[in-house]
């Protein structure tokens, strides 16, 4: 009890003994270290929460809350006709953080776009080698082949010229690693020989500036005070690393912090308490059980029905998503545009499920393995507990599945080379683009170069997705796209399991926040009341 | 109990050793407590089929985290509730009991013969052998015994099997200084020099001769060893590098009820119990031992 | 006196050289590929997956590759982590503090209640103190503690919300860490709540890493004080009829202590063991934690540098612990 008091107390009061009565300081449990505080040699969640959210900006950024691309440091942008060229209008006036040792001189320009490129794609820049050159989402996306040059046309110009038309350009552009970072002060730092404190100390244009942060406890922001949407209504912006979920939960209850993620088993009594505010949002993702289908029995399109026949997948959001999860039909998540909802997913049907074993020649089943990722990722929060829930499922209808686990970089190298019969993996969106589940996933190239783990190559759905990806007509990818989901239900490569919703509970004073698709926190907007 | 059959049956003047060993033993209130639960969890790890209620692996859907019996919600189909997957709790918690005995067990035996041949060898060969030997031990023990268990499981990989093999090496070093020690006092008596005198080539002399003295610290040991062992092997399954799903070691299903700790108590605490209780009964043995087998501290 | 230090030091080195061994032997025979496991779902191109291979030096054998890492150690490089691209060095030196304000107060924590508690024990032998505190430190022995740890939580967290839950500091508190150890940190820093916060996330993660010690102190002092007490200097100091409390207090005491403090000095490791376990729990931001997470993430240069410095660690305390013991007790020092 003397506890509570005193953490309520200093919750109202004290705030960052710097004393201020009136900064308002936000605390967010967040739910890991940031792997450090530059955006595009990362690949998590965490890491981009804690720094191209906060502290940087990028050409043209995601609408808060949607999948659409609105202006970010680009107030405008053309495309030529042919899709090869892309020409941005940048804004005027926006003004860098400062940082210990670094007073800039000079607003955002046509440089710093082309330095936080060069940056990633020369490696005779300066900076390719500087903390990493595993530019992983640079890479990922393709922009090596696909960017022919960049220019600077003015001081608030750039044109983009790419190799081949690519419907997903500018969205890509809004991703995190294509974050915009200070040349001036990169120059600076690499003058000093200390080039590596560009990203330790990090300086970007957005709405927080870093001030310290602890491995593993906690990350301190304060508010831009020139951030060129008007500086943030919080002051400070605290994230207390707290990897627990329910200890998050615990914190955010004893007002220790303001916003976290809770753990899903929560939800149902945080809902009864009513005591916080929760957000939810169907996340851009998909959680998939693939059958290898150069392997027999799973070259028989009967027998991949069979399975997705016996199993019962309410039984696995109740259990393992616990209500944060939807069942998946398709392999795009509902919350993205051309989604088929005309499909139907195959019911839970162990008798049909039998015989359709029977007609393919296996009427007493057959012996297999199903493996479960070793890791917790946001589309499946425990693999091994929903492959323990297939197994029993699926010895009901006389299949033999043993679990089967590795170490997780072993687990997807050995998944992409299709050693397995089973295996349950997933995807997270990055673009708020479908091609960037058809063809990473489903397509014949993915088939060979491994991220297709089903193996799956089928012609006429191949040319629906390669069709799709090769116009810019909205509508025509999008009948494309729903014909090409079809054919993918049909076939049953997979068994979709579920788009995990994703949640954030907040105190009630807390105004403003939205969650994101692509699984993002962002506070700026926020306010506590 | 067994030990009482293992008695002869007509004793005579000086009781013989095992006789006395038990007098001493019985005499031990805690030790005889320790002995009759372990008596009792090792009945329920020999048939756990037999006092289980339900399989340990089937799910259900419909009861997921019931409660025990006694709370509301809770019935006697599931008398300790269930777990998330909707498992029975009591079922679970008696084929742990299999696994983590079968885990001590196995550590033991396995770490007691490595331990006791390297000793053996570093006792009688002496020289750069033993130097080698016991320099490797040093590193062996300079490392916390969980994070040398970790590094090794890291190396093979996470599972039941991995997880004894890890467990049993790391505590090894014991063994083998023990038994060196012993060995080195015993090579100075005039038994061993008699029988040399007389022709037993080394290995007899390991084994037969010098051996069997060095007995009760080792069983003493044996008995550490067999509770830390538990230990250890649980909180490697409860950091997720044990016993994998679904089988129902107790540390794993520490872990794996860990994010209902605030929702389901029963899905944390029973483990966690059944592992304080087993572990304590054979720490209470462990003493019983010690006090009726070390001569010092006979009354 | 130089010539036992000597002795001891000469010892110490082939065991350190034995660690790096082992820190490295250990790290290189993990199968899993590093590079693959940080690519995630997305893949990584064979080009580039040889090009990583490369700027972490893992395409070497592994003789070079020892030889490159004993090379470096000499310069006190211990490597970068793979995840964050911070040296090892550095981020044990940031997280350690954390580490050690735990042990010390976790061994403080069971000295203070274990000696007396053995005290009495072996004064009150065989009466129902002695019987309790047996059984209790024996149960303490026995202890899983991360779940001992989860149970403290359930019960002084959850139910009662007397303490808090994880962390060392509420967020609130902006402290600079001038020497990482945040008892006195805060105590520097002008706020008073900061220093009740401090100890308010202590006290859990103290008795929850100091039960084990706190039961081997108490098991220690007991024996250790039966022994001493039935010597013959103390029957005759009794027969001469010293006050009890003096000769329990002073004499028996003070020679009781020196194989308690002995043992003390050799729990190192297994308080280190434990505040893995501790950490994880706790959410603890120290070296044991930074180890399990390291685990996950198949961060080889972090698990290497941390095994290694953990190793020195250990060992420099023990050695510590043994000239300490030669000091007050010249017997050893002889005769090795």
């Amino acid at each position: 009890m003397r506890y509570k008091l005193l953490a309520a107390a200093s919750g109202l009061a004290l705030l960052l003994g710097v004393g201020a009565a009136s900064a308002k300081t936000l605390v967010y449990c967040s739910e890991g270290s940031p792997e450090n505080f530059y955006p595009a040699i990362n690949t998590t969640g965490s890491t981009f929460d804690a720094s191209s959210r906060p502290i940087y900006n990028r050409l043209v950024e995601f609408q808060i809350g949607t999948t659409n691309v609105g202006p970010g440091l680009a107030e405008s942008w053309q495309a030529s006709d042919d899709g090869l060229t892309f020409t941005f209008k940048l804004r005027k006036g926006v003004k860098w953080q400062t940082a210990a040792g670094f007073k800039p001189t000079r607003d955002f320009n046509a440089d710093d776009v082309i330095f936080s490129f060069e940056r990633q794609w020369k490696p005779d820049n300066p900076f390719f080698k500087v903390t990493s050159e595993n530019h992983s989402y640079f890479n990922d996306m393709s922009f090596p082949k696909l960017l022919k040059s960049i220019e600077k046309v003015d001081d608030l110009t750039v044109k983009f010229t790419l190799n081949q038309p690519e419907a997903p350009f500018v969205a890509d552009l809004a991703m995190d690693f294509a974050s915009i970072l200070s040349k001036e002060y990169a120059d600076l730092m690499l003058k000093a020989g200390t080039p590596e404190k560009v990203d330790q100390n990090p300086v970007g244009t957005g709405p927080f500036m870093l001030v310290q942060y602890q491995k593993d406890a906690v990350i301190r922001y304060k508010a831009h005070p020139d951030y060129f949407l008007g500086k943030a209504q919080i002051d400070d912006l605290v994230y207390a690393i707290t990897t627990d979920a329910s200890v998050r939960l615990q914190k955010l209850r004893a007002n220790e912090c303001h916003v976290a993620i809770p753990n899903t088993a929560d939800l149902e009594s945080i809902r009864k308490e009513g005591k916080l505010q929760l957000l939810d949002q169907p996340g851009m993702n998909i959680a998939y059980l693939a059958f290898q289908v150069e392997k027999k029995p799973f070259d028989d399109k009967r027998v991949r029905q069979a399975v997705n026949l016996a199993v019962n997948k309410k039984a696995i959001i109740d259990a393992v998503y616990l209500g944060a999860g939807v069942a998946a039909t398709n392999p795009i998540p509902p919350v993205l545009w051309s989604y088929n909802d005309e499909v139907k997913d195959y019911p839970y049907d162990p008798d049909k499920a039998k015989k359709l074993l029977a007609e393919a020649g296996v009427p007493n089943g057959f012996e297999t393995d199903l493996w479960a990722m070793p890791v917790t990722r946001l589309y499946n929060p425990n693999a091994k507990r929903i492959g323990e829930l297939m197994q029993a499922d699926l010895a009901k209808v006389g299949i033999k599945a043993e679990i089967k686990s590795f170490e997780w970089g072993e687990y997807r190298k050995r998944a992409q080379a299709g050693e397995h019969q089973m295996a349950q993996l997933g995807w997270t969106g990055d673009n708020g683009d479908p091609d960037n589940f058809f063809r990473v996933l489903l397509g014949c190239d993915a088939a060979k170069a491994g991220g297709n783990i089903a193996k799956w190559c089928h012609k006429p759905f191949e040319d629906l997705i390669v069709e799709a990806v090769r116009t810019t007509d909205m509508a025509k990818r999008t009948d494309l796209y729903k014909k090409a989901q079809v054919i993918f239900k049909e076939e049953a490569p997979w068994l979709t399991i579920a788009h995990s919703v994703q949640y954030l509970a907040a105190a009630k004073n807390v105004e403003g926040l939205k969650l994101s698709p692509f699984g993002a926190h962002i506070f700026y907007g926020v306010d506590i009341k | 109990m067994a030990l009482e059959t293992a008695d002869p049956p007509k004793a005579i003047a000086p009781p013989h050793p095992l006789r006395e060993f038990w007098h001493y033993f019985r005499a031990n209130g805690g030790a005889f407590a320790g002995l009759v639960i372990f008596c009792a969890l090792a009945m329920l790890a020999l048939f756990p089929d037999f006092f289980a209620p339900h399989s340990p692996i089937e799910t259900r859907p419909d009861a997921l985290l019931r409660p025990p019996f006694w709370e509301t919600g809770g019935s006697f189909a599931f008398p300790l509730g269930t777990d998330a997957i909707g498992r029975d709790m009591l079922s679970r918690l008696i084929h742990g009991a299999r696994l983590s005995l079968f885990m001590g067990g196995t550590v033991v035996l396995l770490s007691l013969a490595a331990g006791v041949v390297l000793g053996l060898v570093a006792g009688f060969a002496r020289g750069i052998t033993e130097i080698a030997i016991m320099r490797l031990m040093d590193v062996m023990l300079t490392l916390p015994s969980l994070l040398l268990a970790i590094v090794i499981v890291a190396i093979l990989g996470p599972g039941l099997i991995n997880a004894i093999l890890a467990v049993a090496v790391v505590v090894l070093p014991s063994y083998v200084r023990l038994t060196r020690a012993s060995v080195i006092s015993e090579l100075a008596k005039d038994y061993v020099t008699a029988s040399r005198v007389s022709g037993a080539g080394t290995l007899r002399l390991m084994f037969s001769t010098v051996l069997p003295n060095c007995l009760a610290p080792l069983i003493v040991q044996a008995s550490l060893v067999f509770s830390t062992a538990i230990l250890d092997a649980a909180a490697l399954g409860f950091l997720g590098l044990g016993a994998q799903p679904p089988l129902s070691e107790w540390g794993t299903m520490l872990a794996d009820g860990r994010e209902f700790v605030l929702r389901a108590w029963w899905v944390v605490t029973f483990p966690g119990l059944a592992i304080l209780v087993t572990v304590l009964s054979v720490n209470l043995m462990g003493d019983g031992l010690r006090d009726a087998l070390d001569p010092k501290l006979k009354r | 006196m130089l010539r036992f230090v000597l002795t001891r030091l000469s010892l110490v080195i082939p065991t350190f050289v034995g660690v790096t061994l082992l820190a490295f032997l250990l790290i290189h025979l993990v199968p899993g590929d590093p590079i693959e496991t940080m690519a995630g779902e997305r893949g990584i191109d064979p080009a580039r997956h040889a090009a990583l291979m490369k700027e972490y030096g893992l395409d070497q054998p592994w003789t070079v590759q020892y030889g490159i890492y004993l090379l470096h150690l000499l310069h006190g490089d211990l490597g970068k982590s793979m995840i964050t691209h911070e040296p090892v060095v550095s981020e044990f030196t940031t997280l350690f503090p954390a580490t050690l304000e735990l042990s010390l107060c976790a061994v403080l924590f069971a000295i203070l209640l274990g000696l007396p508690a053995g005290m009495i024990a072996a004064i009150r032998r065989n009466t129902i103190f002695d019987h309790g505190i047996m059984g209790i430190s024996l149960a303490g022995y026995s202890m899983p503690i991360f779940w001992w740890g989860l149970l403290l939580i359930l019960l002084f967290s959850g139910t009662l919300g007397w303490t808090p839950v994880s962390g060392r500091i509420s967020a609130l508190y902006f402290i600079e860490p001038t020497t990482g150890f945040l008892l006195i940190d805060s105590l520097l820093s002008d706020d008073p709540g900061a220093f009740r916060s401090a100890v308010a996330h202590l006290i859990l993660p103290t008795i929850v890493l100091g039960t084990v010690p706190l039961a081997i102190i108490a098991r220690m002092t007991r024996s250790s004080m039966l022994e001493v007490l039935g010597e013959d200097y103390i029957r005759t100091a009794r027969a001469k009829g010293l006050a009890p409390f003096r000769v329990v207090g002073i004499h028996a005491l003070r020679n009781a202590l020196i194989p308690v403090i002995t043992i003390i000095g050799l729990q190192v490791g297994t308080l280190f063991a434990g505040a893995i376990l501790t950490e994880t729990i706790f959410s603890w931001p120290g070296v044991g934690k930074w180890l399990v997470d390291a685990i996950g993430r198949r961060d080889y240069p972090v698990l290497q540098g941390g095994v290694l410095l953990i190793g020195t660690v250990v060992m420099g305390v023990n050695l510590v612990v043994d000239l300490l013991y030669g000091l007050i007790n010249p017997r050893i020092r002889h005769r090795s």
